[in-house]
């Protein structure tokens, strides 16, 4: 029996353009919760992607209870007591709760499912884990709480002896995060060991036994919660120190000025037609001004500027931009109008990672480099040149592609997609979401300097030291609703919790 | 309340079931003595099985199912998940007004004979519509089992045999390697996609155009040279041709063999989709293959296994296309899947995958054969049912959309 439950020894890994692990580290003993704490892009979910073989490193090795492990695959990861619960859960949505649970260990004979045993363990297990959910609903139409539950259940079901659990709370209530905390002293106690990736310093302190940090895909280093000679407890000071590697106070750079009196947008009541969307948003932009949004996951922010966009309907409200009526018909309408959305999903809605940096520079802009539609090339490459030199975007030619470069400089490119726009409204939607430090720093500077042109920003951002480093007042939304605004001043990390849970309890209410 | 509302349901379905049961019996003996057999034929035999299935439905009702809930929203609801069935109702009617004569029971077998190569098809090829994928091979996989089972089973005295000296083989083994030829292409095809992430649409394009090559070489060696395949041995056609119980009263015409056969295969799908563990996975690899692969499901031998599975539902409905019509040549089956395709799709098969019922694809077939043959019955031009055709396969994929666009 070795001292440590699972060992990951030196773990290196590499994508194209970014070193995601290099040389990382992590012990975890028996019947523990084990905190592994990181900034966005630390490196956390990758080194759980390779423990739990969806990754394969390119260095170092895994040892469970003392022998070395060969993980190829998810089912190899399985097969040897591994069980992860996925940040972002996809459910199989048009199948029932029970068939998730059992997902690819359906029972039954000879390749024939027992839907009865099926059902009854699901129900037994549900039982055990105090969840009123009926093993035949449709997974689709749960919450999330209910289908993280179903994941644990999952595990549970499948003896494992580590839980990886990826954000679990993010988009828990507190009595929902009660309820998880129980069942995982539970499991504790009868020896299965945890690692918990969690933003959320107060959760790690009550749960966990030891706390894992890393940084920029580095391991930094593991402490008790609790050092054992002396009783004392890790305090949050230091875990963000050692997280960000540096004192927070130079995080953020200064910011000169004040936001002007001018309104420049104007939102009044805007309601979506989806009824579990934003209701009822109303705000005033005004020029210069940084505002941040702030919530939890499921607040329907990332919704809201997509709307106000044109990317999605709205039912009823009014917007007016600098004093005049302004309809969302279309993102095209939109970006005449003057406004410019960063999406977050910037994969997935934001590059064109096939295409060089010059047509990933240029594509919102191309109208004004044609001339009865053909492009003037001379004129594009200048003036993509000029914006991707200022924002300091860092790649050996404008015709690499895009897919090459790391998240940051990705990102750099497409604020310099709408910097060529002569945007003046700019809405950032979690601007600097998986980028390196530095790089954050860089585009903190860019969004000051948009502010000295005169220029206004939204800005949607999950990490509470960013939104109250660098918001001039932050908007904070829960379940869809503005549920208040705070002045530069009076941020507290608990004032914008307190605002973005307060209707956690209505929630509660449909789940149960 | 909700007690009393389920028992109105069932009592709504029993009560009108017997209504038209009953007026379906009345009809059924007032007709002679009225006059009426030359206006309404064997319209009675329908109300009475319409009215029985309505009455069970009623009986075997459970507590505790899902109310009718008859109000604007959800008549309006109805309306839309219907619309194409509705559509179909109304032609059926109109046909019936202008030509009364569609009202017999053996049109209606006529149509059920037409649907059975057909469902076998559609049936096959919603595997692969499940997991997001498509098959463009399936027609050509026809013809291939059409032109391998009829080349093997000629009669010894048909002067132009495709293997003259072939002996009288077992029924059973020519059509065994039919199918299993087919297989082994949809292995082809389940390989490209499962080792290679091919998407479905190129990799089953790739197989038709081999397959069609193939068939075509072996359709051309010597002696036969291309020429089509006849004298087929009469124990054979009667697969496809045989008629069960024909006579058992004056004009009865007899159930085709294939309508068993094609029910036979669709409770067997049925089963294979809905209570084994494959079939479960072939609506998770469907609905989230990242999900299934993190859920530590095999998707390499399930999609190799999805691709088989439909290209022996192909040759079986290859084989009995070669019987039926007693002969193959190797154009036989070019288009099915078209049409396969868009029976399941207006059946309610998702082509972005994960969702799909067996009912709904018998549906979507019975909807373009009444469909077709209704048409024919009233003497609309074939270029007029080709539009008619398509428009249905727009609508009913747009309201498709329209009911599972994301809430």
């Amino acid at each position: 029996m070795s001292e440590y439950l699972l060992e990951m020894k030196n773990i290196t890994k590499t994508f194209p353009g970014v070193k995601a692990l290099d040389n990382v580290n992590l012990n975890v003993r028996a019947g523990t919760v084990h905190a592994l704490m990181g900034e966005n892009g630390a490196g956390k979910s990758t080194l759980m992607k390779c423990l739990f073989g969806i990754y394969n490193p390119d260095g170092g090795e895994i040892f469970l209870d003392g022998k070395k492990a060969n993980i190829h695959s998810a089912r190899q990861a399985m097969d040897q007591g591994i069980a992860m619960v996925h940040q972002e859960l996809h459910p199989i949505r048009f199948r029932s709760v029970m068939e998730n649970v059992y997902l690819g260990r359906f029972p039954g004979h000879m390749g024939v499912v027992d839907h009865k045993a099926m059902y009854d363990k699901t129900k037994a297990l549900f039982d055990d884990l105090e969840l009123d959910v009926d093993p035949l609903a449709l997974a689709g139409e749960q919450s999330a709480a209910i289908l993280q539950m179903m994941e644990i259940a999952r595990a549970v079901d499948m003896k494992a002896k580590i839980i990886i659990l990826d954000e679990p709370t993010s988009s828990l209530s507190d009595r929902e995060v009660e309820h998880l905390f129980k069942i995982i002293n539970r499991l504790r106690a009868q020896g299965v060991a945890f690692i918990y990736i969690s933003h959320k310093m107060k959760e790690i302190l009550e749960i966990s036994d030891e706390v894992t940090i890393m940084r920029d895909g580095q391991y930094v280093g593991t402490w008790p919660v609790t050092d054992k000679a002396t009783g004392e407890k890790l305090t949050i000071d230091f875990i963000i120190k050692q997280m960000v590697g540096r004192e927070m106070t130079n995080q953020f750079p200064p910011r000169e000025g004040k936001p002007s009196d001018d309104v420049v947008l104007k939102v009044e009541h805007v309601c979506s037609p989806l009824k579990k969307s934003f209701q009822d948003v109303s705000f005033e932009l005004h020029k210069q001004e940084i505002l941040g949004i702030g919530g939890l996951v499921g607040a329907q922010r990332t919704e809201f500027v997509e709307a106000l966009f044109g990317l999605r309907g709205i039912a009823s409200g009014q917007i007016y931009l600098n004093g005049a009526k302004y309809t969302n018909k279309n993102p095209g309408f939109a970006k005449s109008k003057g406004l410019a959305l960063l999406t977050e999903e910037r994969r997935a809605t934001g590059i064109f990672g096939i295409l060089p940096i010059l047509e990933n520079t240029v594509i919102a802009n191309q109208k004004h480099y044609a001339n009865l539609g053909i492009l003037n090339e001379k004129k594009m490459r200048v003036e993509a040149d000029r914006e991707c030199k200022k924002l300091n975007v860092k790649t050996p030619s404008l015709e690499t592609l895009i897919q090459n470069l790391s998240g940051g400089n990705q990102q750099k490119v497409l604020i310099a997609r709408w910097l060529l726009t002569n945007s003046d409204i700019l809405i950032l939607d979690e601007p600097t979401r998986g980028i390196d430090v530095g790089a954050k720093y860089e585009i903190y500077n860019i969004m000051l300097e948009q502010i000295s042109l005169g220029r206004s920003i939204i800005m949607i951002s999950s990490e509470m030291p960013e939104l109250m480093g660098m918001s001039d007042r932050i908007m904070v939304m829960c379940e869809g609703r503005v549920t208040g605004f705070l002045n530069k001043g009076e941020y507290t990390q608990e004032k914008i919790m307190a605002l973005a849970t307060q209707f956690a309890g209505r929630k509660e209410n449909t789940a149960a | 309340m909700a007690e009393n509302n389920v028992s109105k349901t069932k009592k709504l379905f029993t009560v009108c079931g017997l209504v038209v049961l009953a007026l379906g019996i009345i009809l059924y003996f007032a007709k002679a003595p009225m006059g009426l057999n030359r206006k309404i034929y064997d319209l009675p035999i329908f109300l009475i099985i319409i009215g029985l299935g309505f009455a069970c439905k009623g009986f075997m009702m459970k507590p505790g199912a899902k109310e009718l809930e008859l109000s604007k929203k959800s008549f309006g609801e109805f309306l839309t998940n219907n619309a194409i069935l509705l559509a179909m109702l109304v032609l059926v009617i109109v046909i019936c007004i202008l030509q009364p004569r569609f009202m017999q029971i053996r049109v209606a077998l006529d149509i059920l004979t037409q649907s059975s190569t057909k469902l076998i098809m559609a049936l096959g090829i919603c595997f692969t519509l499940l997991i997001a994928g498509t098959d463009l091979s399936a027609g050509r996989m026809v013809g291939l089992a059409s032109v391998v089972s009829a080349s093997m089973l000629q009669t010894a005295t048909y002067a132009n045999r495709f293997f003259p000296d072939l002996p009288q083989v077992q029924l059973w083994m020519p059509i065994l390697i039919a199918i299993v030829a087919c297989m082994i292409f949809g292995a082809l095809n389940g390989f490209l996609v499962a080792k290679y992430d091919m998407h479905p649409f190129i990799a089953t394009l790739a197989v038709q155009v081999i397959i069609y090559g193939a068939c075509s070489l072996y359709f051309d060696m010597p002696p036969n040279n291309s020429q089509p395949i006849g004298g087929i041995r009469p124990d054979f056609a009667q697969l496809g041709q045989m008629r069960l119980f024909a006579g058992i009263y004056q004009g009865f015409p007899g159930i085709s063999i294939l309508i068993p056969i094609a029910l036979v295969i669709c409770v067997i799908i049925w089963f294979v989709l809905n209570k084994t563990v494959f079939g479960k996975n072939v609506y998770a690899i469907g609905g989230n293959r990242e999900a299934a692969v993190v859920a530590g499901i095999n998707v390499f031998r399930n999609i190799m296994g999805i691709f088989i599975l439909a290209s022996c539902l192909y040759g079986i409905a290859g084989v009995l296309e070669a019987a039926r019509t007693a002969g193959a040549t190797n154009n036989y089956g070019n288009g099915y899947e078209l049409d396969a395709i868009a029976a399941c799709v207006v059946g309610g098969v998702s082509l972005s995958g994960g969702i799909g019922k067996v009912g709904g694809i018998v549906m979507g077939v019975l909807i373009f054969t009444i469909i077709q043959y209704g048409l024919q019955f009233i003497n609309v031009s074939p270029m007029w049912q080709q539009v008619i055709k398509g428009v249905i396969i727009a609508v009913a994929v747009a309201i498709d959309l329209t009911k599972y666009r994301r809430k």
